[in-house]
């Protein structure tokens, strides 16, 4: 699947970033844990269910400003749908919101 | 020699082998553990500490049946409160309501569900309990609990004809993964093992049937799958190497780098009553043994899998050839394969299947 821009990733549930203290950052997965990063942490970090595919876009292009921003925005909707597939992330399209938005 | 160990990345706590199933493919090892060595709460909630200080980022609560313990409730808090991702790997008894939701709010990450079968009577002839209308009852109520869920199907020749009415099963719940995971032999498995290894036809059709599944449900259920290691070509990295990822607390305290090591003779295991969780992993001789690539022999010492799969099982070696050194056996180019081929050969040479039950070595409980 292609994340849809207006849709609002969150973490699934069962997933989880571990404790800000500890010295390597984790998303813990049931049966699994994904070592995170630089790009792959701040992208995760957004996924809150209150930013969009678009919005969390537009911030790590703004954070890696000297990378193409085309690039920026493959690699982050291809994360985030492998992530998908491995029901690590929902994402809700909520047209309400996107309706108030609009006016 | 000291190899030079990575840090631990999940603790499986045997937090007890009392169970109220009687499962005939129990990994458990043959000689249980009894109830009165059991670790206290105390002493299990410094381990959580100690293991989430080196490194160790899951534990997985298991047993038996790790719900048997009065004190589960306050092991998960523990366990959570040291920082780790907590799994209880269960078989839904002896659990209600109320219990489910104070695991919840203790901190519980991941409820992994075990299910003998899809058809009640089956079921019940392989736990030696009637268990299967209760775990359908627990499944009712996970629908309503913010709690992940994996169902885990244990697949065997008598069952492995069900697993279009699992994959149902499976679909009508709240789970987010389903494991269709086939019985190895070891422990109560290997006693058992004439009547449980499936066929090499089962085998196919099972993959028939599971392949497509897997791509129907992609982004909502996650499809696993295992297949018995002995109708592999390769050995499977067995806890992904020897002493490198993984540490077993058995009931005791004592510390294995495996479930089934403790058939392995020679070997001695620390208690984490004695001896932090650290000091175990990286110089106990019982994590030691096999660790890295030094105890190995041909055709593993020069094999280009050899980081892959680590020379495969221990366990595996040992129950089948008489030496836990050995190649794994299951490996096409072990010098012992034929062993396995004899097993394989055994099994798919009988035509029809036996209609009368089979005399099960049924798992017994501890003293």
């Amino acid at each position: 699947m292609t994340p849809e821009l207006n849709s609002r990733p969150c973490l699934a549930v069962g997933c989880r970033l571990n404790d800000k203290g500890q010295p390597s950052r984790v998303l813990h997965m049931p049966e699994r844990a994904l070592r995170l990063n630089g790009p792959s942490l701040e992208i995760i970090e957004r996924c809150d269910g209150k930013r969009t595919v678009r919005e969390i876009i537009s911030e790590l292009q703004k954070l890696y400003s000297k990378a193409e921003p085309k690039k920026v925005e493959e690699d982050i909707l291809g994360y985030l749908a492998r992530l998908h597939d491995q029901r690590a992330l929902d994402f809700s399209s909520d047209k309400a919101d996107r309706s108030t938005e609009a006016q | 020699m000291i190899s030079a160990a990575q840090t631990p990345l999940a603790l499986i706590a045997e937090l007890t082998h009392r169970c109220p199933l009687h499962c005939v493919y129990c990994s458990n090892p043959l000689e249980l553990g009894r109830r009165d060595g059991e670790l206290t709460t105390e002493v299990w909630s410094r381990v959580f500490r100690e293991a989430a200080e080196a490194g160790v980022l899951q534990v997985d609560f298991t047993g038996g049946e790790p719900l048997a313990r009065t004190d589960i409730v306050e092991l998960v808090r523990a366990a959570r409160e040291s920082g780790l991702y907590v799994n209880l790997i269960t078989s839904g008894l002896p659990l209600d309501e109320v219990r489910l939701d104070e695991l919840v709010h203790a901190g519980l990450d991941h409820f992994q569900l075990s299910f003998q079968g899809a058809r009640e009577e089956s079921a019940n002839e392989i736990s030696g309990t009637k268990a299967h209308a209760h775990k359908l009852r627990v499944l009712d109520w996970l629908k309503t609990s913010r709690l992940a869920l994996t169902l885990n199907f244990v697949i065997h020749r008598r069952n492995i004809d069900q697993l279009d009415e699992m994959l149902e099963l499976g679909e009508s719940s709240s789970a987010s993964r389903i494991e269709f995971a086939n019985v190895q032999y070891y422990g109560w498995a290997f006693a058992n093992r004439e009547n449980l290894l499936p066929t090499r036809a089962q085998l196919d059709r099972s993959v028939e049937i599971l392949r497509p599944a897997a791509d129907r449900l992609r982004g909502k259920i996650q499809i696993e799958f295992v297949v018995p290691d002995y109708y592999a070509k390769y050995p499977k990295a067995c806890m992904g190497g020897w002493g490198q990822k993984f540490m077993l607390v058995a009931p005791n305290g004592d510390a294995l780098p495996c479930h089934a090591a403790r058939i392995i003779p020679g070997l001695h295991f620390d208690n984490l009553k004695n001896r932090s969780l650290l000091e175990i992993w990286e110089r106990s001789e019982a994590f030691q043994k096999f660790r890295g690539e030094e105890w190995m022999p041909e055709p593993c010492k020069s094999c280009d899998r050899r980081a892959r799969d680590f020379g495969g099982c221990r366990c595996q070696a040992l129950l089948l050839t008489g030496d836990a050194k050995a190649t794994d056996p299951v490996c096409f180019l072990a010098p012992q394969r034929s062993k396995v081929d004899a097993l394989l050969a055994a099994v798919n040479g009988h035509s029809a299947e036996p209609v009368t039950k089979p005399s099960w070595l049924y798992r017994s409980n501890p003293a």
